[in-house]
């Protein structure tokens, strides 16, 4: 397996615009793989499950690096580091279900060197910063020679490890709006233990209250509970607009049970995660308010 | 087909020129070519930290890094972790507190440590912190406590000479060029290493 690397061939991009031009390749040709980080795609390599011959370098690009931050939100560079992330002062201040995802990402070896737009393009339904992306409406920026594109997180993945992305598309930025002032923010990972296991079930959810003590603002987002990372829609919708009570609760706890499709497989099991999804949404919903779990919030 | 690639680095404050296939893993890269067996392999896909080494003062996995993203940058393994012809104060705890047993995760564990300290500049981290600094070392022989108490000595007594607490901010980039000019030859590391 490992022989086989001293056949691979990467190109290393003076810039953003020659590695677009490099992804541009002709139609039966293959498709060079995009390499930021590499934690993941190194692991698929050394375990000889990777087919592709040819790789673009993107770490070298400083325009795919940084992130910046103005009054209404964040932008990730794609290649800003989840170490990068967690390190950042105003994002532990508003975003802290992302920083808590980004903590939470492999160890610090890993943290160091993998990078937000490689978690999004592995797009791994158990990808740990995936919820938290979704939860807080991420959207992702897309460019290729042909122009710039950007899409909502939502929409990004069409079915397993299925990217809505062009073959000459390259990811560029993630864009985060701060959630709206008083909100609460949830991020929980389950796995064997805290640092490097893959989840079982992951979840990250923002919530707020409105004036009129009714949740005006709900996000429920999951990863291991289906082929893709999936906002809980009927969770939410048993959520908005309601008051905090235990009955509200349960509600929005039997309604993820139709939102979610979790199997079995090597990590875990379908009752397993239904079981604990519904734990976590119960957790989040008491943090956010007591009442959820007691009429008068004893 | 062999693809090739001719890439310049730092290692230990020496500097290196290799030509290698650019995905060859930074790890073989520095047992093979580098001659730097102190750099271990155990899982070969990020778990272990067992092949744990700084790039530009940050640990990674060397298993995970191809060879065509060292090119230029500065790498430090455990066998230039020592500066003076001593061990360090974090390889003197590990020393006498009994921090190693078997020895394979104890490369990746004192450059880990080493991030540590240095981020915790001069400061005595809890328990729990590192912990989750070192949660990406497995070590199978599980001194797990040692290795923590041997840490945490390790920041309680570090000075200025050790090379511990001195180091500057792990990404910043004057802190860099301070390794390498400070120790030119790198035939003497080796020596230093048990």
């Amino acid at each position: 397996m490992r022989a086989a690397l001293s056949t691979l061939e990467v190109s290393r991009p003076r810039d953003l615009a020659h590695a677009l031009k490099l992804m541009q390749v002709a139609p039966g040709a293959e498709r060079p793989t995009p390499l930021a980080g590499g934690t993941d795609l190194l692991v698929y390599l050394n375990a000889g499950a990777h087919a592709g011959l040819r790789f673009v370098d993107l770490w070298g690009l400083r325009e795919l690096r940084g992130i910046r931050t103005g009054r209404e939100g964040a932008r990730l560079g794609a290649l800003a580091t989840f170490s990068e992330i967690r390190e950042h002062a105003l994002l532990r201040r508003r975003l802290p279900a992302l920083v808590a995802a980004a903590a939470e990402v492999g160890g610090r070896q890993i943290q160091n060197r993998a990078t937000v737009g490689g978690n999004v393009a592995n797009a791994s339904p158990a990808g740990d910063s995936l919820p938290a992306l979704m939860a807080l409406d991420a959207t992702v920026h897309l460019r290729s020679v042909r122009g710039e594109r950007v899409i909502p997180f939502a929409s990004l993945y069409r079915g397993y490890r299925d990217l809505a992305l062009a073959p000459d598309e390259l990811i560029t930025a993630v864009a985060i709006p701060f959630p709206p002032p008083r909100s609460r923010q949830f991020f929980r990972k389950v796995g064997t233990r805290r640092a490097q296991s893959i989840s079982k079930v992951v979840m990250a959810g923002v919530l707020r209250l409105g004036r009129d003590g009714r949740v005006d603002h709900v996000r429920l987002a999951w990863g291991s509970v289906a082929p893709v990372p999936l906002r809980a829609g009927r969770a939410e919708a048993a959520l908005s607009g309601v008051a905090p009570s235990p009955a509200a609760a349960a509600r929005a706890r039997a309604a993820l049970m139709d939102d979610i499709a979790p199997i079995d497989d090597i990590r875990s099991d379908r009752d397993y995660r239904l079981a604990v999804a519904g734990n976590l949404l119960e957790q989040f919903l008491r943090a956010a308010d007591p009442r959820f779990a007691h009429a008068r919030g004893r | 087909m062999t693809s090739r690639a001719t890439l310049t680095f730092t290692v230990n404050g020496r500097r290196r020129r290799v030509t290698v296939p650019p995905m060859k893993r930074l790890l073989d890269v520095l047992r093979d070519e580098c001659r730097l067996p102190g750099t271990k392999e155990g899982c070969g896909e990020g778990e272990c930290g067992a092949c744990t080494v700084l790039i530009d003062g940050r640990t990674v996995n060397s298993c995970l890094v191809p060879a065509v993203q060292a090119d230029g940058a500065v790498i430090r393994t455990v066998e230039g972790l020592a500066r003076g012809p001593g061990l360090t104060a974090l390889q003197q705890a590990f020393v006498a507190m009994g921090g190693a047993q078997c020895g394979i995760c104890t490369p990746g564990i004192l450059l880990s440590a080493h991030e540590l300290l240095a981020r915790s500049r001069g400061r005595v981290p809890g328990d729990p912190e590192v912990r989750e600094a070192l949660a990406g070392n497995l070590c199978r022989c599980t001194g797990y406590q040692k290795i923590v108490d041997a840490v945490r000595a390790a920041a309680r007594s570090a000075r200025p000479a050790s090379g511990v607490r001195r180091r500057a901010r792990p990404a910043a980039p004057g802190a860099r060029r301070a390794g390498a000019k400070r120790r030119p030859a790198g035939k003497k590391l080796r020596r230093r290493t048990r």
